[in-house]
């Protein structure tokens, strides 16, 4: 057999790329106290607006400038990428629990379950999305958790599109009819032999799902519907940021970069992820 | 005379005809066997032969009730099977194994050649040394101990058939059911895939069914031979009978177009034109 | 008379520098059908690719000639080797379903070939695909024409790609498994069809095959093709009557023959197999490409 071709791939450089990011961001957030130079929160009007570091008025120990009531901005970033990535994880993952179950039920089982849940994804799909966590954080009151449930209510469909397909693939393969032969159940079976082969895309979507996460709560920390305004939020920070662009550009550039760069990797690194487990097929 | 093993009596099979399925709505069901009689003799090899839409895959799926017939019975050792829920099914698994026609499509990809082969026995209390039966079932079919640990991409297509054999012979059933198993494969292949498999039947005492559209690769495997056609059996003679003196002139066309690997210049001149 | 297609020390590689044809030389004269059989990974089609000039990107032929009625193609540019393949071959493929476009017509679609690269009239090539299709005798052209590809037997199919395919005239025809995916009786149909129309025409086949069944009845020349490399070569009649190598005849005692079953479908001897293998890596071994 052709041993080198099967061997394991080493990983590519875009899972080094995004992984890396994504782990620099996260212990940064989880560390946040430890290593950032600033208070967050604390005020001080005699450094409003100071520049990053190479330009001209900067001051040491506030390497990304500060905003107008002059709080450190990478400090703000900093503790800004707690909430980014809480809501990242806990959001995508309900996300990706409830919506993968339904998917591998209604693309395996076909019948009765595939109608109803598809005809509830379609009903799902048909409000606006934004429109759909805005209205739902404005119910359900602001607050971290809010933004969450927001979160996994809306994103849940998009699990169960994607894998409900894979799994009506997957159900037509004979080894799906060779586990029958064998004794096995319908249950077992979707467990068995199903779900294994659409793990790779769940979890590519769910890394995805995780930077579309840090979008929404950017979205509704922007609309000043997520978390008190208190704590920086990537996305309060772009929003204020945007009022003093022509003052202090960097207020609204840095968040930008952070939140792009995050969510990027999130979707590469998923990506890379699916690519590196596929076992060679054919 | 002893009982058969299968005994298939006036065989109705109707799946939903997804061609004429109205927007809402069931699909109307499609006639595609069509009163069929015969008996599988215990420890005999039956081929069942046709070309596409013949219905001999559709015949294949009711004996091992992947599908429920329309009408009439299929009795398996003594017993009534044309009806029996999954859950009623289950024991009798044991002894209604299939081998399949695509090896690639019928082992999980995700799955190690051990816990495919395993599958089996996991399920139908053999659970207990599973090391040494798969090892015994991986020696059957003549495949080294280490390709327990491969995954199917790393076998080639003669292997990964010959695991769909372990696999399908590991409960040491009573009935198999072979789809086409050697129709995906190379000549050489072929070749090395039916002797193995002759051997075993002879072996184990199988009784087995063999589908194939090509009858060039059934004579020596088969005792007797179904003919097929749109639903209908046209000729179940003994394997002998039906290649030296067909009986029907569809078996005769059959086997007619068979071309065989050896030089005849009239093969290919057009048929005499037969007086109206 | 140069020969029809000419294929000189043809080797190709893949990225990694594996060989996967190996100094191959055939020749298909003028009227002749030659076949080309082997096993999975024989090369056999990728020789019909080359001739067509749509070998895959990753197969880069890295020494030999390929000359079509005299004409070397490795010294025309990529335009003019484009208009000469175009203009004197044509191909039946394996799946005639796959070759078709689903979403059009037969009749644009068999058509648009002699349009766009002969340069036809459409009026003029409209009358032709119907001479053709009247050929492979197809009663009902009007309703083949207007027909979608999936609204055909496979058989039909087939019918009509040999239609198309004889229908421009070419030299020479690569038939790429052409009766694989049919059932046998029309099999039969559709070879006695090719044979007919190859004779009525004149036309040269590169047939290629894995079936020696196929090869014993169409074929007047053969090549044994096996990893890549030609094997054997021989007039048809002569290969099946005295088979000089151990791999065409353990190919041969392979092949099932319902006549004969006990001397037939014998599992070839890994001994050949390995010995082929160990001439095969000892070849490439000393193979450098010769760049001329």
């Amino acid at each position: 057999m052709d041993e080198a071709r099967i061997s394991r791939r080493g990983l590519s450089p875009r899972l080094w790329l995004a992984g890396g990011w994504l782990l620099i961001a996260l212990l940064a957030a989880i560390f946040a106290p430890l290593i950032a130079p600033q208070d967050p929160l604390a005020q001080d009007l005699m450094l409003e607006r100071l520049p990053p570091f190479w330009l001209d008025g900067a001051e040491p120990g506030y390497w990304l400038g500060t905003d107008s009531l002059g709080r450190d901005l990478l400090s703000r970033l900093i503790f800004g990428g707690r909430i980014a990535f809480i809501v990242a994880f806990a959001a995508a993952t309900s996300a990706c629990l409830i919506g993968s179950a339904l998917g591998l039920i209604a693309g395996y089982f076909g019948g009765w379950a595939d109608r109803i849940i598809s005809r509830i994804v379609d009903v799902w799909m048909a409000f606006p999305p934004v429109l759909f966590a805005i209205l739902l954080v404005a119910v359900l009151g602001t607050g971290l958790s809010s933004v969450i449930i927001a979160i996994a209510v809306i994103d849940w469909t998009r699990f169960c599109r994607v894998i409900r397909a894979e799994a009506m693939s997957q159900a037509r393969m004979d080894y799906v009819e060779s586990a029958r032969i064998a004794g096995y159940g319908r249950i077992g079976i979707m467990l068995r032999e199903v779900l294994p082969n659409v793990l790779p895309s769940v979890v590519a979507l769910l890394s995805l799902e995780m930077g579309i996460a840090v979008i929404v709560e950017a979205i509704l920390s922007f609309v000043n519907l997520s978390i008190s305004t208190d704590d920086p939020t990537w996305g309060g920070i772009i929003a204020e940021g945007r009022l003093s662009i022509h003052q202090a550009w960097w207020v609204l550039v840095f968040p930008l970069i952070t939140l792009i760069l995050t969510v990027l990797s999130f979707s590469q690194f998923g990506e890379g992820l699916k690519a590196r487990f596929d076992p060679v097929l054919r | 005379m002893t009982e058969p093993l299968f005994s298939v009596r006036g065989l109705n099979v109707a799946l939903p005809d997804m061609t004429r399925k109205p927007l809402i709505g069931r699909a109307p069901p499609a006639e595609i066997l069509k009163g069929l009689d015969f008996d599988l003799p215990k420890g005999s090899v039956t081929g069942i032969v046709g070309e596409s839409g013949s219905g001999k895959s559709t015949l294949g799926r009711a004996l091992v009730r992947l599908i429920e017939p329309s009408a009439g019975s299929i009795r398996f050792d003594g017993r009534d099977i044309s009806h029996l829920s999954e859950a009623d099914l289950r024991p009798l698994r044991r002894d209604l194994q299939m081998i399949f026609q695509d090896p690639m499509s019928s082992l999980n990809p995700r799955h190690t050649i051990f816990t495919i082969i395993a599958a089996p026995l996991r399920q139908n209390g053999l659970g207990d040394r599973l090391k040494e039966r798969v090892a015994e079932a991986l020696q059957r079919v003549g495949l080294p101990q280490n390709f327990a640990g491969r995954y199917r991409h790393e076998l080639s297509g003669g292997q990964r058939q010959r695991v769909g054999i372990a696999r399908a012979l590991a409960l040491s059933p009573k009935f198999v059911l072979a789809d086409e198993i050697v129709s995906g494969l190379d000549v050489s292949t072929q070749a090395q895939i039916l002797t193995l498999l002759e051997k075993l039947a002879a072996e184990m005492g199988l009784t087995i069914a063999f589908i194939s559209h090509d009858l060039s690769v059934i004579r020596r495997l088969c005792q007797q031979v179904i003919v097929m056609r749109e639903g209908r059996i046209v000729e179940l003679s003994a394997t002998d009978a039906l290649f030296d003196n067909p009986k029907e002139a569809y078996t005769r066309d059959l086997l007619a177009a068979i071309p065989l690997p050896e030089i005849d210049a009239d093969w290919l001149r057009p048929p005499a034109k037969a007086p109206a | 008379m140069s020969p029809c297609l000419e294929i000189r020390r043809l080797s190709a590689v893949l990225p990694d520098g594996q060989r996967v044809l190996r100094s191959i030389s055939l020749n298909v004269q003028p009227g002749e059908v030659r076949a080309l059989v082997g096993e999975s990974g024989a090369g056999k089609t990728m020789i019909g690719k080359a001739v067509l000039g749509v070998l895959p990107k990753s197969v880069r032929i890295v020494e030999g000639e390929m000359l079509i009625e005299g004409e070397d193609l490795g010294r025309l540019d990529a335009k003019a080797r484009r208009a000469l393949i175009g203009a004197r071959t044509a191909l039946i493929p394996q799946d005639p379903l796959t070759a078709l476009n689903p979403s059009r017509r037969i009749g644009p679609q068999t058509t648009d070939r002699l349009v766009r690269i002969l340069g036809w009239s459409g009026e003029r090539a409209d009358k032709r695909i119907r001479q053709l299709l009247d050929e492979v005798h197809i009663r009902d052209p009007e309703r083949v024409l207007r027909s979608y590809p999936h609204e055909l037997s496979g058989g039909m199919r087939q019918r009509v790609l040999i239609a198309a395919a004889f229908a421009a005239e070419p030299r020479l025809i690569v038939a790429d498994e052409p009766t694989t995916a049919l059932d046998v009786t029309v099999q039969k149909q559709i070879l006695r069809l090719i044979a007919e129309l190859q004779r009525d025409h004149g036309t040269a086949i590169l047939f290629v095959t894995h079936d020696l069944g196929v090869v014993a009845k169409i074929s007047q020349k053969v090549s044994v093709l096996y990893a890549g490399k030609v094997v054997e070569e021989a007039e048809t009649a002569d290969l099946f009557a005295a088979p000089q190598h151990p791999y065409t005849r353990a190919l041969i005692a392979a092949t099932p023959r319902y006549t004969d079953p006990y001397a037939s479908l014998k599992p070839v001897d890994e001994t050949v197999l390995a010995g082929l293998t160990a001439e095969i890596a000892a070849a490439d071994k000393a193979w450098r490409p010769s760049h001329d």
